[in-house]
């Protein structure tokens, strides 16, 4: 078997392999790379400086899969010198190798521009898995960042520091942001995206020298201007690395020259991805690799034919909330259409020419770029499109747009993967899910973009596609609750204004804002920058406000037991402040009707109760029967059970209004079976019920798990609780969250869980129950001075009679 | 022509942003917000069944009343929802001056014996 030395273990060499394989055994190969990592997904380092995945979430080939193959894996070892004579490579190690065939996929490197003190402690480039993590062990708040370069890799290497918590300056040569995808009017729109993001964008400066003793101190400008700096990260562009096709006597240019079968001007040498230069042009996307991979891999096996032409220039940045795109040649045709709305941050513009689309470029909502792409990969003649150029037309059905591709509409640009290839897969190997799709197809496994499209081509197509429930909250913040507990979380977002300014109009309502802050609670676990204003009432003043503007207040009873010096200060209380209406309520608890907001600090403190949050999103009342204690029926202790259950949850906030009962017997006194958490005896036991609801819809709860002991039981409440509270939308009641995702799924993921997931799940709990107090306690140590108070007028000189017209 | 007068009502401070208070001022319990960048005043009474418009959600230059989410425009006192809803709250013209919330009244012909001690402003 003849054998093939592959130079750099990237993407682009990796995806080659892949290729080469499926044309059967042909070759022994072993494959070299600089860097010590297996292969990994280089498109995604910004999403790991940002905190949004991982290192190990950005592996694309394991050691297993290197092990299956039968590939000799050499990783560290940098290929320093080619011998074309006799056909071996050495390594900075050393070593020799012999090769009958070499591929050079050695990709390419940051461009270093001529910058004076570049050597300086503190200058990164963003390139590699090791620059990011050497980024990442220097980005903490309050660093000053300065990134040399307003492209693409330079914004996203910006945004990831800033939300470390870094102070963040971006200086670009040029008077627009990512000159080369975007004209002035895109630029602009992006550069006020990325300064409401909190970076600070500098243009037009030309960096001089990075200035400092040993480590860097500041940043100075071709005028003589200086800003600060802790940390530079030059992002300036990339060079091919082709010193080693000269090496290897090949015909290099900027990069190894290849045709259109890859192959060099040797036979036994080809190059493959950023390192090479077809028909003029060098790839630095990812997009073009795995075009090239698949006619190379023909070529070197011996079947050659197939050939590559070039690809459509394509650039998505990967930022989350500042969406850009752009395709094609936007510059140079004669017809342009633009569409902009400033107080969306949108940005079309639409080149044509010979009634094909050019170019495009998307700022604020690329959602619909595989139209454009597809149009220019296809030179579609947009006769019947012109009219919908701008947007595409409101299709009748879901999956309309879906129907109206043709099966050879490249659905994944990165892995070249059409719409034809996907419904095959989905219908040969029964695919139903995302991920499984990208197992079997590799679509969506590049730069993630196609990855909507992949799911509605599912939806369409696949009998058993679960579709999840993907509402945006509202049109202040258009996105859906999954997706933005995802940003919050790996943006570090701690306020509700931050949000609305970053991710939404700035402005907020009352759906959107009361749902993000009770998202920033959970998420931080109570760490969060709590804002009154984005709260309902009841959640200002702890209280549940009427239809003539008093408020009720409900102090907590533990399991409905009470005691007589209870009762009585209750009653006082009503005596004192003179309460319209004391009532019983449904849940064993007591309720003082009519209560003016000034007062409720007073009539707190004198109840000297804590609150029983009836009037929030949050844990209400554990309703018990008399259990063991009393009952002669009762199986359980179900009133000491429910009180432990109270005492456990009081306090925290939930996705909507969480309402529980414990019964000692199946008789089911205190209705247990119709709470989101119940808790039913049986002899030598409890089932733990969830889901059930007996309000505007009426619902049996679903078994979750039955255990022995009480102690079990609590635990197995707590797992539902937390995962309620992570998973639910905002005003998703238990028992639609339970019926949406199926009661087999919660179980999966709470009582059935890995030990790691539960104590995952513990743990949060046990976070936010550490911060969480009893807000009542505001009654004394108020949040603002005219929390509960009425404001008095200064001006007191003039009472002025009601105005006629104005009925009173 | 109605009169009317600037009247003192309240500290800016008071108020904290992106909130509403309720001050009862010259016979009338006005709702004063604070929308970030100024204050507007309205009547505290939503047109719908009176719910007080102060403790509602403000979303820019609109307040989501607390009862049944009744969105009055702050500035013209329209109803922005529902659309088919008639009526509208009556606003009142704001100003800061030393960091008093100042809002002009208008006067009813029977008040003016009643502050004739005080400066007059012709509205």
């Amino acid at each position: 078997m003849s054998r093939l030395v592959v130079v750099g273990n990237g993407m682009a060499g990796m995806a080659c392999v892949e290729q080469i394989l499926k044309h059967g055994p042909k070759f022994q190969i072993t494959v070299f790379g600089d860097e010590t990592h297996v292969n990994y997904n280089r498109v995604m380092l910004s999403s790991v400086l940002a905190g949004e995945k991982s290192a190990d979430d950005i592996v694309i080939h394991t050691r297993e899969w290197y092990a299956r193959n039968e590939i000799d894996l050499r990783v560290g070892v940098r290929i320093v010198d080619v011998d074309p004579v006799q056909a071996f490579v050495t390594g900075d190690d050393g070593s020799t190798t012999s090769y009958d065939k070499l591929l050079l996929a050695t990709g390419s490197s940051a461009w270093m521009p001529p910058i004076a003190g570049l050597d300086k402690d503190g200058v990164f480039a963003f390139r590699t898995l090791d620059d990011t993590r050497a980024l990442l062990a220097r980005a903490t708040p309050q660093t000053k960042a300065v990134v040399i370069g307003g492209g693409l890799l330079g914004l996203e290497a910006a945004r990831g520091l800033q939300v470390h918590g870094c102070q963040v300056s971006v200086v670009h040569l040029m008077a627009t942001l990512m000159e080369r995808q975007l004209d002035p009017p895109g630029g602009q729109y992006l550069l006020t995206k990325m300064e409401q993001l909190g970076v600070r964008v500098l243009l037009g400066r030309s960096t001089r020298a990075i200035v400092g003793k040993t480590r860097v101190e500041a940043v100075e400008f071709s005028d003589g201007e200086c800003i600060e700096a802790d940390l530079v990260v030059v992002a300036a562009g990339i060079r091919p690395n082709a010193e080693l096709g000269r090496k290897a006597g090949v015909t290099v240019k900027r990069g190894i020259v290849v045709n259109d079968y890859m192959e060099t001007s040797s036979p036994d040498v080809f190059a493959v991805g950023e390192c090479v230069e077809h028909r003029g042009v060098c790839y630095g996307l990812v997009a073009p690799l795995y075009e090239q991979g698949k006619v190379l891999a023909a070529t070197i096996t011996g079947h050659r034919g197939p050939t590559y032409t070039g690809t459509v220039q394509a650039a998505t940045l990967k930022i989350m909330g500042v969406d850009v795109f752009s395709a094609g040649d936007w510059a140079n045709a004669p017809d342009h259409v633009r569409f902009e709305d400033p107080g969306q941050g949108c940005y079309r513009r639409v080149a044509i020419k010979d009634g094909k689309l050019a170019g495009v470029i998307l700022v604020g909502d690329t959602s619909d770029s595989h139209r454009y792409l597809d149009w220019l990969r296809t030179g579609t003649e947009l006769g019947a499109q012109r009219r919908e150029l701008l947007f595409p037309p409101p299709s009748s059905d879901a999956g309309g747009d879906v129907a109206a591709m043709a099966d050879s509409f490249t659905v994944c640009g990165c892995v070249g993967v059409t719409k034809g290839a996907i419904i095959r897969a989905i219908h040969e190997q029964g695919i139903n899910t995302l991920s499984q799709l990208k197992e079997c197809t590799r679509a969506s496994t590049g730069c993630g973009t196609c990855a909507s499209l992949c799911q509605g081509l599912l939806r369409a197509v696949s009998p058993d596609f679960e579709d999840e429930k993907k509402k945006v909250i509202c049109a202040c913040v258009p996105f859906a609750e999954d997706r933005l507990r995802d940003i919050l979380r790996s943006q570090k977002l701690k306020s509700v204004q931050e949000v609305l300014e970053i991710y939404g109009n700035g402005v907020g309502c009352e759906i959107c804002k009361p749902a993000l802050s009770y998202m920033l609670d959970m998420l931080w676990c109570g760490d969060h920058d709590e804002d009154k204003s984005a709260r309902f009432i009841n959640d200002r003043v702890h209280a549940n406000i009427q239809k003539d503007g008093t408020f009720s207040v409900v102090p907590r009873i533990h399991g409905g037991v009470t005691s007589p010096d209870q009762l009585r200060r209750i009653a006082d209380v009503a005596d004192k402040y003179r309460v319209p209406m004391v009532k019983i309520t449904g849940s064993q608890r007591i309720d003082l009707l009519g209560i003016r907001k000034a007062d409720l600090p007073a009539v707190w403190a004198d109840l000297g109760m804590p609150s029983g949050q009836a009037y929030t999103k949050g844990v209400r009342m554990v309703k018990t029967c008399v259990g063991t204690e009393f009952c002669r029926f009762g199986t359980q202790d179900s009133t000491s059970a429910g009180i432990e259950l109270e005492r456990r949850f009081e306090q925290l906030y939930t996705p909507h209004k969480v309402k529980m009962a414990t019964v000692g017997c199946p008789r089911n006194c205190a209705e247990a079976t119709v709470k989101d958490i119940g808790l039913v005896g049986i002899e030598g036991g409890w089932q733990v019920v969830v889901g059930g609801a007996a309000g505007k819809s009426v619902r049996k709860a679903d078994l979750l798990i039955t255990v022995e002991q009480t102690e079990e039981a609590l635990e197995a409440a707590e797992l539902f609780f937390q995962y309620y509270r992570e998973n639910a939308n905002y005003l998703e009641r238990t028992y639609d969250f339970v019926e949406r995702l199926g009661i087999e799924k919660v179980r999966k993921e709470t009582v059935y869980a890995a030990d790691a997931v539960r104590e995952g799940l513990r743990d949060r709990f046990r976070k936010s129950k550490a911060r969480a107090k009893d807000a009542w306690l505001e009654g004394q140590t108020p949040t603002h001075p005219t929390q509960f108070a009425s404001i008095d007028p200064i001006d007191r000189s003039v009472r002025l009679l009601p105005d006629p017209r104005v009925p009173v | 022509m109605t009169e009317s007068r600037w009247l003192a009502a309240t500290r800016c401070e008071l108020i904290p942003p992106r909130e509403g208070r309720s001050v009862w001022i010259g016979g009338r319990e006005i709702a004063i917000f604070n929308v970030g960048d100024g204050f507007l005043a309205s009547d505290n009474q939503c047109p719908h069944k009176g719910g007080p418009l102060c403790d509602g959600i403000v979303t820019g230059r609109s307040v989501v009343c607390p009862l049944h989410t009744w969105k009055i425009n702050l500035e013209s006192g329209a109803v922005d929802r529902p659309s088919s809803a008639a009526g509208c709250v009556r606003t009142y013209p704001v100003q800061v001056e030393d960091g008093i919330v100042m809002v002009r009244l208008p006067l009813g012909t029977a008040d003016r014996e009643i502050i004739q001690d005080c400066q007059i402003v012709q509205a």
